[in-house]
Parts: structure tokens; C-alpha cells; sequence
């Protein structure tokens, strides 16, 4: 049922985040709150699943039920809740720590199995909880204590692999723009299948650099599009902060649920008579 | 009569061949033959690494009483070639007085069939099997064995016929035409193995694997998401519970690999859904992170690890109890959760509907160790009795106050929000928490939640699940054992000359220490049988409790499974010295 006169309050908890002052991530929740009032459906028929991390921390903040999981796994938790629970209105919550690195084989597949579910990656091109240390998306040349001079490393490239591995929606967002996130995240929550937003999500504690995000992100140029093909050339030309949605594609989500009615468990044991 | 045309009480026998020529359809064929009438029996495979083109075998044995544990003597042994023989020998060994029927062009019997007190038989199985067309080998070793054993060709055509119908009326024509070649060729042949006559039962027979049967066992007790990932000799379980899921409104989903699989089935938990996951050793070890998971957060799921010879990959298609240490002991962290182990093929239906009973009962993880060797071993059994639980998560009622997920009560289950109940909305956290979820790193905390979930696990009533005592009750000597292992101490319970009786732990953790101290009271001594080469069983139990009178211990790695007679041997050798 849904009930139009829900607020983004309405989806807060009373908790305080333990996050830094300046964290993107207080904007992401922001985003997520109002677009959850603005979808419509009370709080409790919305789950927020997370893995562990700054970002991850998100799910008790929030007046849904959450699942705050361990390291990595935050989109098989996911998956099987909304199989289990199809009338829920699921989100995965992660970082480019958690999303890319230790649970990069799960997003790889989730963006394959196209389970109806929004996944929020709060990209931050940092490990923040453990102070600091490269994650995918970082720099090759960001110098660190646990990789002095830089890793020297291709970053990873989340809206490439999201469309190469077949998501069904992918976005990328600015934490700052709470109006053009909101937006996003309504459109990726209303998308059937598996819907990809990454949010760049500064770390103003471990990369003050990144305060600069504000005035670099700037709205893509050339509209969305429901051809995978378009949205490969666009994506693979991007500079990193483009905004927007890029892609929405037609693929049917994934079939299988658990129905509300339990079968004839009596009728199974025909199989074994003789 | 001649001797050994004596009727018997049990006979075992086998088929081996490549892989592809149907050995193992043949010994199917003569089980089922068997169950329908009355008799008991099991059949196990023993396969070789190859998927296709290697070794294949049937091993079979039927008996007029229940049989829990494949032979160790085998009465006929049929060889439709004899190719990486020397691999599989081992396994089946021939009785003295024993039968080798092989074909005379597949070569020379290996060395071990030559140095057996047996009879060599050469038929040409596979020219009789030329001359008709679209004739089989193993329909032919059909024909020779179910002669020997005494079986019409009416029962068996009555099978073959259910089993090849599909195929057309030419198929069933065809293998009738090798059965009877089969049979007629065996009429020359001596020593022949008469069953004796079947008992007269009125029980539902049933012809069930033990990972079929955890896997109807834990549909009875409420499963209704499976997440799976591919693991040998697990994945009979998984196979089994996609359709029957499908069948009954639930849900599988394969997954990407354990990791994810295990949180799979932790989400459907929290969604409300009892949920299992099955794999092996290796599996296993990826989810131990995740089963802390579980018990910190307090979700249930059921985990059902068929042990295979570890470590590492050891040996897939062979069994072993190994994975006691690692299923007890491999949380980080002090995490109480419940470890089961099904004591025969039967009570894998009974242990895996009880295992889900204890998870939702407890909101905690619960993993199941059975092993290959129920897990893949075929049998024929009266139907299980229903089992009745009460299988209910404690619910929350909404009541005007702020709810606490993780409330601090006498039992130490909380009352568990489902998502969609109104005010009802938590954060299931492995961090730790207070009473409400929210993260702590209180010492408080820590105490109070660490305490709670101890309680519910050391609270709960097991009633008389926690294992089986059996045998004659005053004798001294008590066979200790745990898991598939049972059905062989069964055994030797029956033998002349052996007094003897059983204590076998259907559960694991938490230790049932009182029951054990009850069952072995008045033992003088103690036998501790186990497939471990550390004795991960002896060594749980002696970190638990001392045990009365004097203790030996009968242990070794798999796959070379412990028997019957070994036991025997082993109890009657204590008593000479």
C-alpha cells in the first residue's frame, strides 16, 4: 500500500553516523531517504543490505530493515532476501572497497543474474575505515603507507563492468547533488532488474583532494540510452565524472521466487516408493 | 544342496566396467529388483576421477535384515572389462569361495582377483551382447547375477520394463533378450549365492540416497530457499532440492561460489524463509566467516557439509569424518551454534527436519555433517516415521514500544521482526550490539549479547535426539562413535561372539555431556570408533568429560572405511589380552 505522504525523515533512525564531518556518504543518505519517500512504500517493506565499511554503515541509519553483513557479501545477502521476499523493495548499499574488491565477484554476477534490486556503490577511491589504503578505483600513483609511491594499477571502471557483465540500469552520480542523486536512485529503484548507481561519495579525511570533486562532476552531455552498444562507446571515451543515467536496458529480471503458499511437501515422497 | 547353494542371508556382489557401459544401471537394476521383494540392501558407487571413460562400479549388497554399511567380502564379482582395475580392486575384495565371472577378451584378471580362494568364470559378455541387437553388457551381467542369487526373470523384467518403458516396447524387448541370455549362460555356472526368502513386512519401502534424504528431511522441516554451488559428493543434495523446491513454491538460486551461497541463504533467513545450503569440506571453509555471521546476528540457516577425505581437495568422491574440528571449532570468535550429524542413510530425513527445527527454534546456524558415504550410498528402507515439531521462530508482536531485536530473556531467544512488519524494523548487525541492534563496543555489551546467545544454545532441550544407545545393556564394552559410522557399530552388535553395545552421537555440539555420562555409567570399556587419522571425535569428547574405565580408540583417515568385522575383531582381540 502506498502511502504518498511519506517524508525522507520517515526513513531515518535516531542513530548518529559515526562517519567524519564532510563524508559524501551523509549526502547519499540524504538521497536515499527522499527517494524512498518519494517512491511511496513504508519504510518497513524496504530492506538495506550492506557489507562492511564507512559506507556499509548506511543500513542502521536508516528506518528500514537492514542487514549489515560482513566484508564483501552485502549483493548475495541481497539477492537472496528479494528471492525469498519478491514483495520487498530491495537496496544494496556498498564502497568500492567492499563492492569491487573483496565482493567484485559477486557484483560480476549479480549484475548477470539481474535480481530486481537497486545497488548503491558510494565510491570513494579510498579505504576509509582502516585509515586509508588503496582500494580498486584509486589512482595508480596515489601515494599510501601500504603502497608507497602508488600501486601502479589500472583503476577498475564500475560502469564498464556493470554494463559488460549485463546490468540492466547503470547511473553514476555526484554525493553532492542530492537533487540529481534522488532522481537517480527513484529511476534505478523503479527500473525492473538489477540497477547500478555509483555514487562518487568524497573522503575528505583520507583524500582532501577530492573536496575538488564538486567543481570537476559535470552533467553528461548526450541523453540515456536503452542500446548497449551506445552506452559502451560513451562509457569507455568518460572521463570519470560524468553524471547521469547512461543506460536502461530491457532485460527480463530474474524468475525464480518463493511464493507465500507451501506446496504439498507429502506428495515428494511418491519419488522414493517402490 | 551343496554348500554353497546354501541360501543366504546376505549377499554381496559387484559390477565394474568403464565408465559408460551401464555397471552401474546393472546394480540398480538388481536393488530395486530386491526392494520389491522385501528384501533390504544398499548400493554404493565407487566412480574414478574421470567424468566419462573411467572406472565404474557398482558395489551391492543384499540382505534379508537391514544393511547399513557396504561389504567387505564380496560372493560374485562381475567384470565387464577389466580397465584401471587396479585402481578399484582394493575396494571390493572376493570372498573366499567367491565368483569372478569376466570376459575372456578383456585380459588378464588383476593380480589381486588371482590370488583369491575363488572361482574364474570366462563368459563372453560382451559377444552375447553383439549377437543381439542393440544389446548391452550390463544387461547381460543382469541375467548372470540375478540366476545366481536366485532371482525369476519375471521380477527382474518387471523392473526393466519401469526402467526402459520409456524408451518403447523395442528397448524392453531387447533387454529381455539380454536377460535371458544372462540367466541362461549363468545356469552353467557354480557356486551359485540363493538369497533366502524375504521377511514378510507391511512397511512402505522406500529406495532413497542419504542426500536425497537430507534433503526431504529439511523440505519437512520448513526449507523454503536454497542457495547452491557445485561440490562433490554434496551436490545430489542441491540437485534434488531445485526441482522439489520448484514443485512446492520455493526457490534455488545456484550462486557464484560458497561465499556468496551461504549470505544467500542468511538473506533468505532474515527475509523470513527457512533456508539451507549444502557443499563439502572446501565449502565449508569459505563459510565459516559467514556462519559467525549468522550466530552474531542471530539468523538461522542450516548447513549440510557431506564430508569428503580433506585436506584441501583431497579426495572428492571418498568419504571421511574429518571436518568435526572445523564444523565445531572453526568460528573465530566465541560463536554457541548447533553441529548434527545424521546416524544412517534413514536418519539423514529425520537429522536435516530436525536440524531446520533447531535453527528457526534457535535462531542460530546449525550445520549437519554427513559424508559420502551415506551421502551417495543408495538404500533400501521402510519408509521414515513423520516427525512432528513445532518448528516456529519466536515472533514479535507489535506493542507500542521500541522494539529490541536482540531483547535480553531467560531463554536467550529474542523475539525476530519480519521485514514488512510494521515497527517491527531492525538492522540484523556482526557487529556487536545492544539489546535494540545498534552497534556497541561496549564491554557491557559484549557480555550481556556474548551471554544471551550461550544461553539459548545451552537451554535447549535436545530430548532424546541427542544420539542413540543400543545393544545389551549390561555389557562392559560400549562402542563409541558418531555419524555414518553407526551403521557399521550396528553391525557388530549382531555378531556371535562380541558383547558389545552402542552409544552413538547424533549430536555434536553443544556436547552432550550428561547423556553420555548416563549411557556409559556402568562401561568398563570404551571403544571410540571414528574416520579421522587425529581423532577429532576422541578429542572433542575427552575435552568435554573423562570417560569411565579403559578407552582405546579405532581410527584412521578414509576412504578405507572401518567395518564390521573390523570392529569385531578389534573388541574380541581386547578381550584375549
Amino acid at each position: 500500500m502506498n502511502k504518498p505522504n511519506l517524508k525522507a525523515g520517515d526513513f531515518k533512525s535516531d542513530l548518529t553516523p559515526i562517519w567524519c564531518p564532510g563524508c559524501g556518504d551523509f549526502h547519499v543518505l540524504m538521497s536515499i531517504t527522499k527517494a524512498l519517500a518519494a517512491i511511496g512504500r513504508p519504510p518497513e517493506e524496504v530492506a538495506a543490505v550492506s557489507g562492511i565499511g564507512c559506507s556499509s554503515r548506511i543500513p542502521a541509519y536508516t528506518n528500514c530493515y537492514g542487514f549489515h553483513g560482513v566484508h564483501g557479501r552485502a549483493l548475495p545477502v541481497a539477492a537472496g532476501l528479494k528471492v525469498a521476499r519478491p514483495d520487498l523493495t530491495v537496496l544494496a548499499l556498498s564502497g568500492d572497497g567492499d563492492g569491487f574488491s573483496i565482493g567484485g565477484n559477486h557484483f560480476l554476477h549479480a549484475c548477470r543474474r539481474n535480481i530486481d534490486m537497486t545497488y548503491i556503490v558510494m565510491d570513494n577511491r579510498v579505504y576509509g575505515m582502516t585509515k586509508g589504503q588503496p582500494s580498486p578505483t584509486t589512482e595508480p600513483d596515489w601515494d599510501s603507507a601500504l603502497s608507497p609511491g602508488g600501486t601502479g594499477l589500472s583503476p577498475f571502471h564500475p560502469l564498464v563492468i556493470a554494463l559488460a557483465s549485463g546490468a540492466n540500469f547503470v547511473a553514476r552520480e555526484f554525493s553532492g547533488d542530492i537533487k540529481g542523486s534522488t532522481a537517480t536512485i527513484i529511476e534505478a529503484i523503479r527500473h525492473p532488474g538489477f540497477s547500478f548507481v555509483e555514487i562518487l561519495s568524497p573522503c575528505v579525511t583520507f583524500r582532501p583532494d577530492e573536496r575538488e570533486w564538486k567543481g570537476k562532476v559535470h552533467k553528461a552531455s548526450v541523453p540515456e540510452t536503452d542500446d548497449p552498444g551506445r552506452a559502451a562507446r560513451r562509457i569507455m571515451t568518460d572521463d570519470g565524472m560524468n553524471t547521469g543515467i547512461l543506460y536502461r536496458g530491457k532485460r527480463r529480471p530474474y524468475h525464480a521466487s518463493v511464493c507465500d503458499e507451501l506446496g504439498d511437501i507429502g506428495a515428494l515422497e511418491a519419488a522414493f516408493e517402490i | 544342496m551343496t554348500q554353497t547353494e546354501m541360501v543366504r542371508d546376505d549377499v554381496s556382489f559387484a559390477v565394474v566396467g568403464t565408465g559408460g557401459k551401464g555397471a552401474i544401471t546393472a546394480g540398480s537394476i538388481l536393488l530395486e529388483v530386491a526392494g520389491k521383494g522385501g528384501w533390504h540392501g544398499l548400493l554404493n558407487r565407487s566412480v574414478g576421477p574421470q567424468i566419462r571413460g573411467g572406472e565404474a562400479a557398482a558395489l551391492v549388497r543384499l540382505a534379508t535384515r537391514p544393511a547399513f554399511t557396504m561389504s567387505r567380502n564380496f560372493n560374485i564379482l562381475v567384470a565387464l572389462d577389466w580397465k584401471n582395475a587396479d585402481r578399484f580392486i582394493a575396494a571390493m575384495p572376493v570372498a573366499r569361495g567367491g565368483l569372478v565371472i569376466c570376459d575372456p577378451t578383456s585380459g588378464a584378471p588383476p593380480q589381486a582377483v588371482l590370488d583369491t580362494d575363488c572361482t574364474l568364470v570366462e563368459v563372453p559378455i560382451a559377444q552375447m551382447a553383439k549377437a543381439i541387437k542393440g544389446g548391452r553388457e550390463n544387461m547381460i551381467a543382469v541375467g548372470l547375477v540375478a540366476h545366481l542369487i536366485g532371482f525369476s526373470e519375471a521380477a527382474v523384467m518387471e523392473i526393466v520394463a519401469a526402467k526402459l518403458g520409456r524408451k518403447g516396447q523395442e528397448a524392453v524387448d531387447i533387454g529381455r533378450t539380454c536377460l535371458e541370455a544372462g540367466m541362461a549362460a549363468a545356469e552353467a555356472i557354480t557356486p551359485t549365492f540363493p538369497l533366502a526368502p524375504a521377511p514378510k513386512s507391511e512397511a512402505r519401502r522406500w529406495l532413497i540416497t542419504g542426500n536425497e534424504a537430507v534433503g526431504l528431511g529439511v523440505l519437512r522441516g520448513g526449507v523454503r530457499f536454497a542457495a547452491a554451488y557445485p561440490i562433490t559428493p554434496a551436490t545430489e543434495v542441491l540437485e534434488y532440492l531445485a526441482p522439489a523446491l520448484a514443485r512446492t513454491g520455493g526457490a534455488l538460486v545456484q550462486a557464484e561460489d560458497e561465499l556468496a551461497s551461504i549470505n544467500m541463504a542468511l538473506g533468505a533467513s532474515f527475509g523470513g524463509r527457512p533456508s539451507v545450503t549444502a557443499t563439502s569440506g572446501p565449502g565449508l571453509s569459505l563459510m565459516m566467516e559467514s556462519l559467525g555471521l549468522a550466530a552474531a546476528s542471530e539468523t538461522p540457516v542450516v548447513v549440510i557439509d557431506v564430508m569428503r577425505a580433506g585436506p584441501s581437495t583431497g579426495i572428492a568422491t571418498k568419504s571421511e569424518q574429518s571436518d568435526l574440528n572445523i564444523a565445531v571449532y572453526g568460528f573465530h570468535g566465541d560463536a554457541p551454534h548447533v553441529v548434527l550429524a545424521p546416524l544412517s542413510v534413514a536418519d539423514c530425513l529425520f537429522t536435516g527436519q530436525f536440524a531446520v527445527h533447531v535453527a528457526e527454534t534457535l535462531q542460530s546456524p546449525v550445520i549437519v555433517l554427513s559424508d559420502q558415504s551415506i551421502g551417495q550410498s543408495r538404500v533400501l528402507i521402510d519408509r521414515p516415521a513423520d516427525m512432528q515439531f513445532l518448528t516456529r521462530r519466536k515472533a514479535y508482536r507489535a506493542s507500542g514500544e521500541s522494539y529490541k531485536r536482540y531483547a535480553l530473556t531467560a531463554d536467550g531467544v529474542s523475539p525476530m521482526a519480519i521485514p514488512g512488519q510494521p515497527g517491527g524494523q531492525y538492522t540484523a548487525d556482526g557487529l556487536t550490539h545492544g539489546e535494540s541492534g545498534a552497534p556497541s563496543s561496549a564491554a557491557k555489551d559484549q557480555r550481556e549479547q556474548m551471554n544471551k546467545r550461550a544461553r539459548k544454545i545451552a537451554l535447549f532441550d535436545f530430548g532424546d535426539h541427542w544420539g542413540v544407545a543400543e545393544g545389551d545393556a549390561d555389557a562392559d564394552t560400549v562402542i563409541l562413535t558418531w555419524g555414518s559410522l553407526t551403521g557399521a557399530a550396528r553391525e557388530v552388535l549382531g555378531v556371535k561372539g562380541v558383547r558389545a553395545r552402542l552409544v552413538a552421537l547424533r549430536l555434536i555440539s553443544p556436547f552432550p555431556k550428561a547423556q553420555l555420562e548416563a549411557a556409559l555409567a556402568s562401561a568398563k570399556r570404551v571403544l571410540i570408533v571414528e574416520q579421522s587419522a587425529s581423532g577429532q571425535l576422541y578429542r572433542h569428547i575427552r575435552a568435554h568429560m573423562d570417560l569411565p574405565g579403559e578407552l582405546r580408540q579405532l581410527n584412521r583417515e578414509g576412504p578405507d572405511l572401518i567395518g564390521p568385522d573390523e570392529i569385531a575383531a578389534h573388541i574380541r582381540d581386547w578381550n584375549l589380552s
